[in-house]
């Protein structure tokens, strides 16, 4: 129980910070933050608004779990975004041209995106490992190369022949390749069905990838040479892991689920891979790994979070609020949590030596008695 | 000359750590413009004494008197201020910067906007000279021999106006001639009335510098004699305690069969130059190969290519038969290669995780740490609490944080997790350094006792009593090379000191 109270310590006071923040610049421009923030929750608690949220949260969720691998052995993935982008246009061409067994269909289309995904960032694996190119400067470069490569492929290559020329779209899925949505959960929990937006069936997926991820990294050996890669190099080498074999796995790994995260929105609203695909989920994943600490857990609730302030910021326009206030908050959040847990993580350790220290005291006296 | 007045007192100095008290209820009187060495084992409590003088850690209880006044430090800049400064063991200093630019690092002079490096040069070759410790203010720090860097270190403190020296195990880096070289410019700085305090557990060269001698056991002071009264064995009798601990083995377990040979032996670092070179030697099973050497002399070197961490790029190396030069690190301890490394924090330990977790690496892939792919957390666990159990390491379960142990009991729980999974060839590396005189005890007795049942140990050290005790046969490392190979049943310290330091190699 303290062990829980101890660790929401740090996020809770980080949110409490940031809105503190988000209320001086609220009140800068002369607006009274009671009353955005009274808005922004009232307007949240719609089923249409949950459903809203939970949507935004499931590629933040996902990507935030690439980076999250990459995190464990102190590599950084910043290519996720070209990665999920890279494999969004091939998996929503290539579901989009076959008909087959739904199933199937839907294996095909997850497979496509997190081969390219590895693909992309395997490049970024063995360039270290080759090379000793940094991971943070190959990815930064694969992402440009991936706006490129995903520009020319779909203009010249991936577009709807039939579609529309102001809005280049990989073809529709057809029924095969489409996932079912979720609103019947409202209504099995006594909630009214969202209207106008449906809760998007890939969720699903959000929480296999969490199960996953939790699973590989604290329960399996691979996990354990991960984690000990991460908290000490040269310990885990002399263990025999074999660092350069760890870090291509682990780019491969990460990009496999970073593939993924462009799926919410081929499944979702999009059912293809267009022009104006959403953008920035990759960054904003490094965001919420740190929100949540690599946790699988602590990220979901990051998640969430970031998709209740992205839903929640709408209806700041219709009351005259400048809607930015909630970018802010998001920046803002980050930097506090990632602050205050480095408080709260010393305080902790202190603890956790002490009483360790008074139980070895008793230890040894009771043996000496 | 008035009379001497007390240039330091401590009295009733408490420190605890987890799981240890470093100093309990310590007295220590100081007298002005003496050399007052302490001494005791590794472990006993020296280093943290000084630390507490020089106020880098504050005590627990007591109290601090300088010329008299009581102190409380906060840091060491209140003890610098107080005239005190410390030469620590491994030098703080920037290699790419002249004596000079080291020597003001820190408390550089300016005259207004700029900095002063003349009149800091006029002072540094003024401080040289008094002191007999001449410096070309202008070179390069990584140009010089060690002695002349600690002498930078003396000079740097002498410049920030210390005249009470805490010098911390001051030889233990250095050749016999650069030890001699250290106490004439002591004893000159004790001329020039400067107080020293001068750490360490070699007793012939405490009782050949020390004008009072502190001794310290198990965090207390036990005695403190003049040395013209007591001999090296009173000294190390008080030292220890009733009696020496003798690390020597007691008959031959050398069978004739080759566990590890290694022939030719060499690895390039990225310059290529050969940190180790044309190193030939077999361990056979149940015997203890002993290598003698200075710190620096591609030690590590040899121990990470034998462990495959790094590349052998010449000869080979084969165990129990197989040729294992090109195989990986996982392979050579899946066959059996066990491995005490010299740093236990930067090779040996994930500190922040517990300690089931620590017990694992190296063995992660076995029974009981694992189940197929996955981590066997009861099993691990339950080993866990097997090798606390077994090895002495006193800690309250298996789930606390490396972190929260002492050296020694980290150190145990390393040898413990290496024994306890049978090895043919262990590997250790400094295994008893920096622990306390117990679990110095408990380490020895491990690989004897594992020695006796057919263990081949490549044991590498500094520690020269703990060489010559439980090695059968020795060799000494020298710039990257085996210059000797040498009986330690027979060889003197001299004869080995002299080959550490390359005198013995004139051919």
């Amino acid at each position: 129980m303290r062990r829980i109270l101890l660790a929401s310590l740090a996020p809770i006071s980080a949110i409490v910070f940031s809105l503190i923040v988000a209320s001086i610049a609220l009140m800068l421009v002369g607006r009274s933050p009671i009353t955005a923030f009274g808005a922004m929750w009232d307007f949240a608690r719609t089923s249409t608004s949950v459903a809203s949220m939970i949507n935004r949260a499931v590629p933040l969720y996902i990507s935030a779990v690439a980076v999250a691998v990459g995190f464990q052995m102190g590599l950084f993935n910043i290519g996720v975004e070209g990665q999920y982008l890279l494999a969004a246009l091939f998996a929503g061409w290539v579901g989009g041209n076959i008909v087959l067994w739904a199933p199937l269909h839907i294996a095909v289309i997850l497979a496509v995106a997190i081969i390219v995904g590895m693909t992309w960032s395997g490049i970024a694996g063995a360039l270290k490992v080759t090379r000793g190119v940094h991971e943070v400067i190959s990815t930064i470069m694969l992402n440009f190369i991936g706006f490129s490569v995903i520009a020319f492929l779909l203009l010249n290559y991936f577009k709807d022949p039939n579609g529309s020329s102001l809005n280049l779209a990989t073809p529709p899925l057809p029924p095969s390749g489409q996932l079912p949505n979720l609103n019947w959960l409202f209504g099995a929990l006594g909630f009214s069905e969202p209207r106008g937006i449906d809760l998007h069936g890939f969720a699903v997926f959000a929480i296999v990838v969490g199960v996953f991820y939790y699973l590989l990294v604290w329960r399996t050996r691979f996990g354990y040479e991960l984690r000990a890669s991460g908290i000490n190099p040269g310990a885990a080498r002399m263990a025999g892991v074999d660092p350069n074999r760890m870090i291509m796995n682990t780019m491969l790994i990460s990009g496999g689920v970073a593939g993924l995260v462009g799926l919410a929105a081929v499944f979702g609203n999009l059912q293809s891979y267009t022009q104006d695909f959403p953008r920035n989920l990759g960054f904003n994943g490094i965001a919420v790994a740190l929100l949540g600490r690599n946790h699988p857990v602590g990220m979901a609730l990051g998640a969430l979070l970031f998709g209740f302030m992205d839903r929640s910021a709408l209806i700041l326009d219709l009351k005259d609020t400048p809607k930015e206030v909630v970018t802010i908050m998001q920046g803002v959040v980050v930097l506090a949590v990632v602050i205050a847990y480095e408080v709260v993580n010393r305080f902790i350790e202190r603890l956790e030596i002490r009483s360790a220290a008074e139980a070895t005291r008793e230890a040894v006296e009771g043996a000496a008695a | 000359m008035t009379e001497p007045r007390d240039a330091v007192e401590l009295e009733g100095i408490t420190k605890t750590f987890p799981g240890v008290v470093a100093n309990d209820d310590v007295d220590l009187t100081v007298r002005e413009g003496e050399i007052h060495a302490i001494v005791g084992e590794n472990g006993a409590g020296k280093s943290t004494l000084m630390k507490i003088l020089y106020g880098m850690q504050s005590p627990d209880d007591g109290v601090i008197r300088i010329r008299g006044d009581v102190v409380h430090f906060r840091s060491p800049k209140d003890a610098i201020a107080r005239g005190i400064g410390m030469v620590h063991q491994h030098f703080m200093l920037a290699d790419n910067l002249t004596v000079l630019e080291n020597l003001v690092l820190g408390s550089e002079p300016r005259r207004g906007p700029a900095l002063d490096f003349e009149s800091a040069r006029t002072r540094i070759v003024e401080l040289g000279s008094l002191y007999g410790m001449p410096l070309d203010p202008d070179e390069l720090v990584e140009t010089l021999t060690v002695g002349e860097r600690q002498r930078v270190e003396i000079l740097k403190v002498l410049y920030r106006g210390a005249d009470i020296l805490i010098l911390d195990e001051p030889t233990a880096v250095l050749v016999p001639q650069e030890v001699d070289e250290l106490f004439k410019n002591l004893r000159r700085l004790k001329d020039e009335g400067v107080t020293i305090l001068f750490i360490s557990h070699k007793l012939e060269e405490v009782l050949a510098i020390a004008d009072s001698i502190t001794v310290m056991r198990q965090g207390r002071t036990v005695a403190t004699v003049s040395p013209a009264d007591v001999d090296v064995h009173q000294l190390a009798e008080l030292m220890v305690g009733s009696e020496l601990p003798t690390p020597e083995t007691t008959e031959s377990t050398v069978t004739d069969v080759v566990e590890l040979s290694v022939v030719g032996l060499g690895s390039r670092n990225e310059d290529g130059r050969w940190d180790i070179e044309d190193i030939t030697f077999d361990i056979h099973r149940g015997e203890v190969v002993g290598v003698a050497g200075v710190e620096g002399n591609g030690q590590s070197a040899l121990v990470d290519t034998l462990l495959g961490v790094r590349r052998a790029d010449a000869g080979s190396i084969s165990l129990a038969g197989s040729d294992i030069t090109e195989a990986s690190t996982r392979d050579r301890r899946g066959a059996g290669v066990g491995i005490i490394p010299a740093d236990r924090h930067r090779q040996g330990l994930l500190l922040p995780a517990p300690l089931w977790e620590n017990a694992m690496l190296g063995h992660q892939w076995l029974v009981p740490y694992a189940k197929g792919p996955w981590v066997d957390k009861k099993g691990a666990r339950d080993r866990t609490a097997e090798i606390i159990d077994r090895f002495g390491v006193i800690a309250p379960g298996p789930d606390v944080p490396a972190v929260a142990l002492s050296g020694g009991n980290q150190q145990k729980l390393i040898v413990g997790r290496e024994m306890i999974a049978e090895p043919s060839l262990l590997v250790a590396a400094h295994p008893t350094r920096g622990i306390d005189v117990g679990a110095q005890a408990d380490v020895w007795d491990e690989i004897r006792n594992a020695r006796r049942a057919g263990l081949a140990v490549l044991l590498i050290s500094a520690d020269l009593e703990e060489l010559l005790g439980l090695s059968d046969t020795l060799y000494v490392i020298f710039r990257g090379r085996f210059v000797a190979q040498l009986d330690p049943r027979t060889v003197t310290p001299d004869e080995l000191g002299a080959y550490m330091t390359g005198v013995g190699v004139s051919r």
